[in-house]
């Protein structure tokens, strides 16, 4: 049988599925290294996170009657937030992240595609603000397991230091006054480029911190992947992370007392969620503006919203925050942010004829 | 030889297929046992039938007159009997009236007497093109007549030759350059004397460049002010705004010609029509066809009368390769039309007849995730224009620029979703304007 349909006659294999399966492949080297840092617990942590988003996905379909499970977008969502917990987190609160991610923040709406927030974010965020204690209790990490203090994110010991009055002190001085511990991998390698041990440390992953967020290493390997891959492209990322490095530089100083110009750099961008967000999650299809434009503003704003709960909110962690609050503007964008069109004469104003 | 240039906005890399026919040279095809002429092979008004059954016509007669200013003349492109008169369809879809010719046993030799165009003048030129029913050969198939026709007063500042073929799987321009340079480059000075323009430019894409080596280095032998551009590789590069933004750097304005940024744009294949029109005062009635596809036996580029079947010209590449060919398609996959009847016949905007096996295709969702927007040529935005013309908002898409829209099908394909987005914008043209 000839079928007849209208052209184009050839389409790219990317489809939506394909892209799903290169996030997630991107996703597993630091899924490895969060396992291999924080021990089985922290695989059982993502595999219950998985497991419990395809389940709440599954059992959704059943209602809708369609098995939505092969798009492998719920999969991702629930990879996302497993990668977003402390390791030694109760079990339960992925499974209501998994949940409320998939249930509230993306069925309700009309499932893929028509959701306004990344789901896994929500997630993330809901379960943040309802179990703080839980979300916030972090475990050392492998190389640094003989350290207790070392249990405690870097963002968030410095944060707590600064705000008790440590003052007049750049990151490693606030470091190496708390005694946090680094590898020794880390001070020959920081020795011999001149840079603090401790970024050296968050660079590689040896820091404490949600399952899949300490190698900034790694997610940037797979983020990387992904542009090359063509599934995301770099405005988003390359932009937020450099306007949050920039609004670091130059004000970051400030809250210790240093003035501008002083702010640290590169801690900030390895430490937290910064480079699982940058790529991972404000990257999103659904929740990000359509055109190159305002994919730009979007990421001007995160940086903008990152840095400023970063370094003058209470919260020591503001990645999710900051992107969730562009989600709610990115309809706003893509409603006055259009590309310039090929040949685009502007009408002449019938005022001016007459 | 010059910079690489292209494009800058938008734009697709379909895998391009070409090697399947790229080396095989032109053929001949065999005469088929009988020739189905369409009276409208062209953009505008179907030319008016001027035989009647039981005729006998001459290889080359005019046997379909132009009936309005923008239609063109059809001319049999056999001695033979016309059998019948009846209506068809198309491979676009389109009915139209046509006629069978059975071609006679002993085709005598014609057109060999050369011409003199060089003493002619331009308008004497222009009016040999009509006569000769020229139209675009890239597929739009505008009478050339028409669009060589510069308005009083406008100056062409560049004569811009198209040889990018950026459609996949064609190489019938390709081998045309190859095979006729020669006979090319004369074709173009010819359409340079119509319209004396200030620069001659070819545009060929990367994936070609044996063909721009050729025509450079014949074009320097000859002397003729040709100049010829190798394009990085991109599709829609072979379209006409494109192309004069690649190789002039000027963007004709929305709703505006080319003539209003001083470019007239031509066909390879056209400057050859131009080129036996206006040296041996043969009419169009034959062009180079490439039979390819991965359903294919042998892909082959294949000269072929106009009105053989597609059936005929696909018996002679070997016939089917494959049982799972499902789409027959008259043009390039990117903006060709698919057809099911075999009887189709081949137009004067036939470039390839392409059998393509089986793609699964699912349509998805749309998760906005701006592809089509970033790759659309014309700065559009596919998803909301298509997202409007979904819920009958036809007014709303318009004012997006529905119309700037040439469905050259980058959004289409790119679509992760696979959203049949061009569908919708064809649709959305002929609703928006119903109003």
């Amino acid at each position: 049988m000839k079928i007849v349909s209208a052209s184009p006659h050839v389409h790219t294999t990317m489809d939506i599925r394909r892209s799903m399966l290169f996030v997630i492949i991107a996703l597993l080297p630091s899924c490895l290294w969060g396992v291999y840092a924080f021990g089985l617990r922290a695989l059982v942590v993502l595999l219950v996170s998985v497991a419990s988003a395809l389940l709440s996905e599954y059992l959704l379909g059943l209602i809708d009657k369609k098995n939505t499970l092969p798009d492998l977008s719920a999969t991702v969502t629930g990879l996302l937030i497993g990668m977003n917990m402390p390791p030694a987190i109760p079990l339960y609160i992925p499974v209501i992240a998994s949940f409320f991610a998939i249930f509230v923040v993306k069925w309700t709406f009309g499932g893929l595609g028509c959701n306004w927030m990344n789901p896994a974010l929500a997630g993330r965020v809901f379960v943040f603000f309802s179990f703080s204690s839980a979300m916030s209790t972090f475990s050392a990490p492998r190389a640094l397991a003989a350290d207790a203090l070392a249990s405690a994110t870097p963002l968030s010991a410095v944060k707590t230091a600064i705000s008790g009055g440590m003052q007049n002190l750049d990151y490693q001085g606030v470091m190496d006054q708390l005694g946090y511990g680094t590898t020794s991998i880390a001070q020959s390698i920081g020795g011999a480029l001149g840079i603090s041990p401790y970024t050296v440390d968050a660079f590689l992953g040896n820091v404490g911190g949600c399952i899949g967020e300490v190698s900034a290493l790694l997610l940037l390997v797979g983020g990387i992947f992904l542009i090359a891959t063509k599934v995301i492209t770099w405005h988003i990322p390359v932009v937020y992370l450099g306007s949050f490095a920039l609004l670091s530089w130059v004000f970051g100083g400030i809250r210790s007392g240093m003035g501008l110009f002083s702010g640290e750099v590169l801690m900030p961008l390895f430490t937290g969620g910064l480079m699982l967000g940058a790529f991972f999650m404000a990257t999103d299809w659904v929740t990000t503006p359509t055109t190159k434009k305002g994919e730009v503003i979007f990421a001007i704003g995160c940086g903008f919203f990152t840095f400023l709960i970063r370094y003058f909110g209470s919260l020591a962690e503001g990645v999710s925050l900051a992107i969730i609050l562009m989600n709610i503007l990115t309809p706003t964008i893509d409603r006055y942010v259009r590309p310039r069109r090929f040949g685009y004469v502007k009408p002449v104003k019938e005022a001016k004829k007459k | 030889m010059l910079r690489i240039s292209t494009f800058r906005r938008g734009g697709v890399h379909p895998h391009d297929r070409k090697e399947l026919s790229k080396n095989s040279p032109i053929e001949v095809l065999p005469m088929p046992s009988s020739l189905v002429v369409p009276m409208s092979q062209h953009l505008g008004a179907p030319a008016r039938l001027v035989k009647a059954k039981g005729d006998v016509v001459q290889r080359g007669e005019m046997i379909g007159q132009a009936s309005s200013f923008v239609s063109a003349d059809v001319h049999s492109p056999v001695s033979g009997t016309i059998t019948e008169v009846t209506r068809i369809r198309l491979a676009n879809g389109a009915s139209c009236e046509a006629v069978v010719i059975r071609p006679d046993e002993i085709q005598g030799e014609m057109f060999t007497v050369r011409h003199d165009w060089k003493s002619e003048d331009p308008k004497a030129l222009l009016d040999t093109i009509r006569r000769m029913g020229i139209v675009g050969m890239g597929g739009a198939t505008f009478p050339a007549h028409v669009k060589f026709a510069i308005p009083e007063g406008r100056k062409v500042e560049a004569l811009v030759v198209n040889g990018v073929e950026c459609e996949p799987y064609l190489t019938s321009d390709y081998r045309s350059m190859m095979e006729r340079a020669d006979e090319t480059l004369e074709g173009i000075m010819i359409l340079s004397r119509i319209l004396s323009p200030a620069r001659i430019v070819i545009g060929i894409e990367a994936n070609k460049m044996d063909a721009a080596r050729l025509l450079d280095d014949r074009a320097r032998e000859h002397g003729y002010p040709i100049e010829v551009q190798p394009l990085k590789m991109k599709y829609p590069q072979g379209d006409e705004k494109q192309l004069i933004k690649a190789t002039t750097g000027r963007e004709v304005p929305s709703g505006k010609l080319p003539i209003d940024v001083g470019a007239v744009v031509c066909n390879i294949g056209t400057a050859y029509a131009i080129y036996e029109a206006c040296v041996f005062h043969k009419p169009l009635i034959e062009r180079v066809v490439t039979v390819s596809g991965e359903g294919i036996a042998h892909p082959r580029n294949i000269l072929a009368p106009i009105g053989a079947k597609a059936g005929d010209l696909i018996a002679f590449a070997g016939g089917y390769s494959r049982d799972d060919v499902d789409r027959l398609v008259s043009g390039g996959p990117m903006m060709g039309f698919s057809f099911a009847d075999e009887d189709a016949p081949v137009t004067k905007g036939t470039s390839g007849i392409l059998a393509l096996v089986d793609e699964p295709v699912e349509t998805g969702v749309c998760v906005s995730c701006g592809k089509c927007v970033s790759h659309c040529p014309m700065g559009l935005m596919p998803n909301r224009m298509f997202r409007n013309i979904k819920y009958g908002n036809y007014q709303a898409a318009l004012d997006m620029g529905l119309l700037d829209c040439k469905e050259c099908g980058c959004c289409a394909f790119i679509c992760p979703a696979h959203l049949p987005l061009v569908q919708g914008f064809k649709l959305g043209k002929k609703m928006g304007r119903r109003k």
